[in-house]
C-alpha cells in the first residue's frame, strides 16, 4: 500500500540529515506505528508520505504509484491526515469543516450532507446535536473527533496521524484510542501513526517501527518487542512501560 | 451665526459633498484594489515584507498637505488626479498593515490542515487565509477611510472640490458659517462611514449574514445619497467647457475671482472658479490650460518664475515678465489692473512711535529684540532674503502664521512686526505703520491679469477681459478687502462694490 525505498530528508543549507535512507512497507489495512523521541525524524517521514515534507532522495509509492510523479494536492485529497494541531477551521461549522473534501472533491450537495451525517455517528457525535456547532463550542476531545471524521470524509484508504491523541487527557485520549481502533478495523484503513508514546504504540499498532537519529532501528509486533528486543534501543524503551506496569501492580497488591 | 449666512453655504453642499466623497471613495477602492493581491504577495514572501511595509510607512509619516502639493508637480496637473492619487497613496498603509497582518496571523495549525487536506494555494487563500482575516482587513479600511475622508479636505489647494472649500475660503475671508459647515460635514461623512464600516466589521467578526447585509445597505444609501445631486448636476454641466478663473488663498484673490467670473457669466460666458490654490501650483495650471486666467502679481513671477534677484524698475519689469511668460510659456499677460498689493513690513503705530522706527532701515537696529509674524509663504522667499541682506535684518524670533491669524497676532503683541500686503483693509483698521523702503529691497507687486496659452486664442474672452486693465484702484481693492476681513461681508458683496466703482470709473474716463 506505502512504500518507502532509502528515504532520506535533509534540511537547510548546513545539510542535517533528518532521515537516513530509510525501507518500509506498509501492506494493506496495516497499522503501523513510527515509534522515537523528538528529533529522531518520525514525524519527517510521515509528512514525506503526502508530500508535505518533499524527500531528498530516494522513493516513495503509495498505491502502487510513484509520488514524485504525482500531483500533490491530488495525492493528499486520497489520505486521511490527523495531527496534534487539530486545526479545524474556525470560521467554518463542524459540518462544514467535515465537508471540506467532499467540496473540493465536487461532490454534490446532497451526497455532501449525507456524508456528514454519517461521519458524525461514527465518531459519537449526533448530527442534529453538533452539524452546526462552531469548532470553539467544543471540548478538546469533540474537536479531535471532528478531526477524525473530517480526515474520513472523502473515504480514504490511508491515514496519517501526528500524534493525534498527544494533547487529550488521558480518559478522552483511551477512550479515543479505542473507538480509532475499532474504526480502523471496520473500514479497513492503512493508517501510520507517529506517537513518542510507548503505552499508544504497543496498544493500537499491528506493528512498531522505532526510529532514532533518523534511522529506523527496530522493527516488529508489540509482542515482539515486548519480549524479545532486538536493539539496546529499544529494549530501553520498552523498559519504562514495563516498570510502570510492575510498580501499579505492586500499589495495587499493597492497598490489600 | 444667522440663518441666511447658513443657507448661503449649505447651497454649496451637494456639490462640495459630493466631490468630496467621490473623491474619497475612489480612492479608497483604487487602494483597497491594489492592497489585496499586494499584500497576498507580500504576505507569501518574507523577503518583501519589510521593505514594502517600510516604504509606505515612510509615505504615510509625509504631512497630507505635503503629499497632495507633491501630487502637481509630479503629475503636471491639478484637479482630482493629484488629489485621487495622493489619497490612494494614503490609504495603502492601513489597509496594507492590516491585510498582511491578518493573513500572517492565521493560525499555523488551521494552514497545516488546510494543506495536509489538498487544498491548493489559491483554495487555502480564498476558503481559509482571506476569511480568517477580514476582520482585520476591514478595520484597515475602516481607519483608511476616515483618514481619507479627513485628508480629502486637504484637496482644495491642489484644485479638487472637497469639502475643504469651505474650511479654506472660510478661513481666508474670515467667514465661520463656512468653516464650521465644512468641519461638521466633514466630521459627519467621517462618523458614519466608520460607523458602517464598523458594523461591517462585526458581521465579518461573527459570521452574520444579516449584519453584513444592514452595514452594505447603508453603506450604499449614504454614498448614494451624497453622491446622486453632484452627479445629476455634472450632467448638465458637461454640455459646454466653462471658463476656469483661478484663486490663490487670499481674500483679495478670492474676490478678483468672483469679480471676473461675475462679468464673464453677465457677458453670456459659461465660467466656473477653481479657487484657494497654492501660488506655483496655480500659475503652472494656467501655463497648462487648466485654468484659464487669474491675477497674479508682478514680484511674485519676478522672483518665482523669472528668478530674477535684483529688482528692475516697474516698467522695465512688466515688459520683461510680459515677454517671458509669452515666449516661455505661451501665457498671455493682458495688463496692470492698476493697483500694487506690495509684500510689507508693518508695525504697531504706538510701537512704532516708542522705538522711533519709520522705515525698514531704523527697524533692523532694533530688530534683534523683536520678533516678526509672517504667513506662509514670505519666510522662504527671495524678497525676505534681499530684505535680510540689504538692511540687515536679524530679528530676536520667527513665527509663520495664517494670514488671517497674522493681524492679530500682531495686535496682541504675540509678535511686533508682521509681513504685510498693502492693499490689505487691516492694515488701517489694526492701526499698523507700514515701513517704507528706502533702500528698495522690495520690488514692485503690480497686480496683472494673465491668460492661458488657449484663453488667449480667444477673442471674445481676450476683448471681454481687457476692461479690468488699469480699473482697479489701491483704494478699491483695499475698500473691498476691508468689505471681507473686517466688516464680514460676503465676497461676492465685495466683488459688487468692485464692479460698481469699475463702471462709475468708466463713466469718468468718458466724460
Amino acid at each position: 500500500m506505502i512504500s518507502l525505498r532509502q528515504v532520506s530528508k535533509v534540511f537547510g543549507p548546513s545539510g542535517t540529515h533528518a532521515v537516513r535512507e530509510i525501507s518500509l512497507e506498509v501492506q494493506q489495512g496495516e497499522f503501523i506505528v513510527l515509534l522515537g523521541e523528538s528529533g529522531s525524524g518520525k514525524t519527517t517521514t510521515l509528512k514525506m508520505i503526502n508530500l508535505l515534507i518533499e524527500p531528498s532522495a530516494g522513493k516513495i509509492m503509495v498505491e502502487g504509484r510513484d509520488t514524485s510523479a504525482m500531483d500533490p494536492v491530488q495525492l493528499r485529497r486520497r489520505i486521511g491526515y490527523v495531527f496534534q494541531g487539530i486545526g479545524l477551521f474556525p470560521h467554518m461549522s463542524v459540518g462544514e469543516n467535515i465537508a471540506v473534501v467532499p467540496r473540493l472533491l465536487q461532490w454534490e450537495a446532497q451526497r455532501v450532507s449525507q456524508r456528514v451525517d454519517e461521519l458524525l455517528e461514527l465518531v459519537n457525535l449526533p448530527p442534529e446535536d453538533y452539524r452546526t456547532r462552531l469548532p470553539n463550542e467544543l471540548s478538546g476531545g469533540q474537536k479531535q473527533r471532528v478531526g477524525l471524521a473530517r480526515a474520513l470524509a472523502a473515504k480514504p484508504r490511508i491515514m496519517l496521524m501526528d500524534e493525534p491523541f498527544g494533547a487529550l487527557d488521558p480518559l478522552t485520549r483511551d477512550t479515543l484510542q479505542i473507538e480509532f481502533k475499532r474504526l480502523q478495523q471496520l473500514l479497513g484503513l492503512t493508517v501510520v501513526m507517529v506517537t513518542h508514546d510507548m503505552m499508544e504504540a504497543l496498544l493500537m499498532a499491528d506493528r512498531v517501527i522505532v526510529m532514532q537519529q533518523g534511522c529506523i532501528v527496530a522493527s516488529g509486533t508489540p509482542h515482539d518487542l515486548l519480549t524479545a528486543p532486538t536493539h539496546p534501543y529499544a529494549a530501553t524503551l520498552i523498559q519504562t512501560p514495563k516498570r510502570q506496569a510492575d510498580r501499579l501492580e505492586d500499589l495495587a497488591k499493597q492497598r490489600n | 451665526m444667522d440663518g441666511a449666512a447658513l443657507g448661503q453655504q449649505l447651497q454649496f453642499l451637494p456639490d462640495y459633498l459630493g466631490s468630496h466623497l467621490l473623491l474619497t471613495m475612489a480612492a479608497l477602492a483604487t487602494g483597497i484594489a491594489v492592497c489585496l493581491p499586494l499584500a497576498v504577495v507580500v504576505s507569501r514572501t518574507k523577503q518583501l515584507q519589510w521593505p514594502v511595509l517600510t516604504i509606505v510607512g515612510i509615505i504615510q509619516t509625509v504631512p497630507g498637505l505635503a503629499l497632495l502639493a507633491l501630487m502637481v508637480p509630479l503629475l503636471g496637473r491639478i484637479g482630482f488626479l493629484p488629489a485621487y492619487i495622493a489619497l490612494v497613496l494614503y490609504s495603502v498603509l492601513p489597509i496594507l498593515r492590516n491585510t498582511v497582518t491578518g493573513i500572517l496571523g492565521v493560525d499555523h495549525s488551521v494552514l497545516e490542515a488546510a494543506r495536509a487536506m489538498g487544498m491548493t494555494q489559491n483554495e487555502m487563500l480564498f476558503r481559509v487565509e482571506l476569511p480568517l482575516a477580514a476582520p482585520f482587513i476591514i478595520a484597515g479600511i475602516q481607519t483608511a477611510t476616515v483618514w481619507c475622508v479627513g485628508t480629502a479636505t486637504l484637496a482644495t489647494p491642489v484644485g479638487a472640490t472637497s469639502l475643504g472649500n469651505y474650511i479654506f475660503s472660510g478661513l481666508q475671508t474670515q467667514n465661520f458659517t463656512a468653516v464650521l459647515v465644512g468641519c461638521v460635514a466633514a466630521a459627519f461623512l467621517a462618523i458614519i462611514l466608520d460607523q458602517l464600516i464598523g458594523l461591517m466589521k462585526r458581521a465579518a467578526t461573527a459570521r452574520s449574514r444579516p449584519l453584513a447585509v444592514i452595514a452594505g445597505l447603508g453603506l450604499l444609501l449614504t454614498i448614494g445619497a451624497a453622491l446622486a445631486p453632484s452627479l445629476l448636476n455634472s450632467k448638465v454641466d458637461r454640455s459646454q467647457a466653462p471658463v476656469v478663473v483661478g484663486a490663490k488663498t487670499f481674500t483679495e484673490q478670492y474676490i478678483l475671482a468672483a469679480l471676473l467670473t461675475g462679468e464673464l457669466e453677465q457677458a453670456g460666458i459659461p465660467t466656473t472658479s477653481k479657487a484657494s490654490l497654492g501660488s506655483t501650483i496655480l500659475f503652472d495650471a494656467l501655463a497648462a490650460d487648466e485654468v484659464d486666467c487669474y491675477v497674479d502679481y508682478s514680484g511674485t513671477i519676478w522672483a518665482n518664475i523669472l528668478k530674477r534677484p535684483n529688482i528692475q524698475p516697474r516698467d522695465v519689469m512688466l515688459d520683461e515678465i510680459s515677454d517671458f511668460l509669452m515666449t516661455n510659456h505661451g501665457i498671455l499677460m493682458l495688463g496692470p489692473l492698476g493697483f500694487e498689493n506690495t509684500y510689507t513690513l508693518a508695525m504697531p503705530r504706538r510701537k512704532a512711535r516708542e522705538l522711533k522706527i519709520s522705515s525698514i532701515e531704523e527697524l533692523s537696529s532694533h530688530a534683534s529684540a523683536l520678533t516678526i509674524g509672517s504667513d506662509y509663504e514670505f519666510f522662504s522667499r527671495p524678497e525676505w532674503e534681499a530684505l535680510k541682506r540689504t538692511y540687515g535684518l536679524r530679528f530676536a524670533q520667527q513665527r509663520t502664521f495664517d494670514p488671517s491669524l497674522m493681524y492679530a497676532a500682531v495686535k496682541e503683541g504675540v509678535v511686533d512686526v508682521i509681513s504685510a500686503y498693502s492693499t490689505d483693509g487691516r492694515i488701517v483698521t489694526s492701526d499698523l505703520l507700514i515701513l517704507s523702503d528706502p533702500r528698495q529691497a522690495l520690488p514692485p507687486y503690480e497686480a496683472v491679469l494673465l491668460l492661458s496659452p488657449k484663453a488667449s486664442t480667444r477673442p471674445d474672452l481676450v476683448q471681454m477681459l481687457q476692461h479690468f486693465v488699469g480699473a482697479i484702484d489701491g483704494n478699491s481693492i483695499r475698500l473691498a478687502n476691508k468689505l471681507v476681513d473686517i466688516d464680514g461681508k460676503s465676497v461676492e458683496a465685495a466683488a459688487s462694490l468692485l464692479h460698481e466703482r469699475m463702471l462709475s470709473g468708466r463713466k469718468q474716463l468718458g466724460r
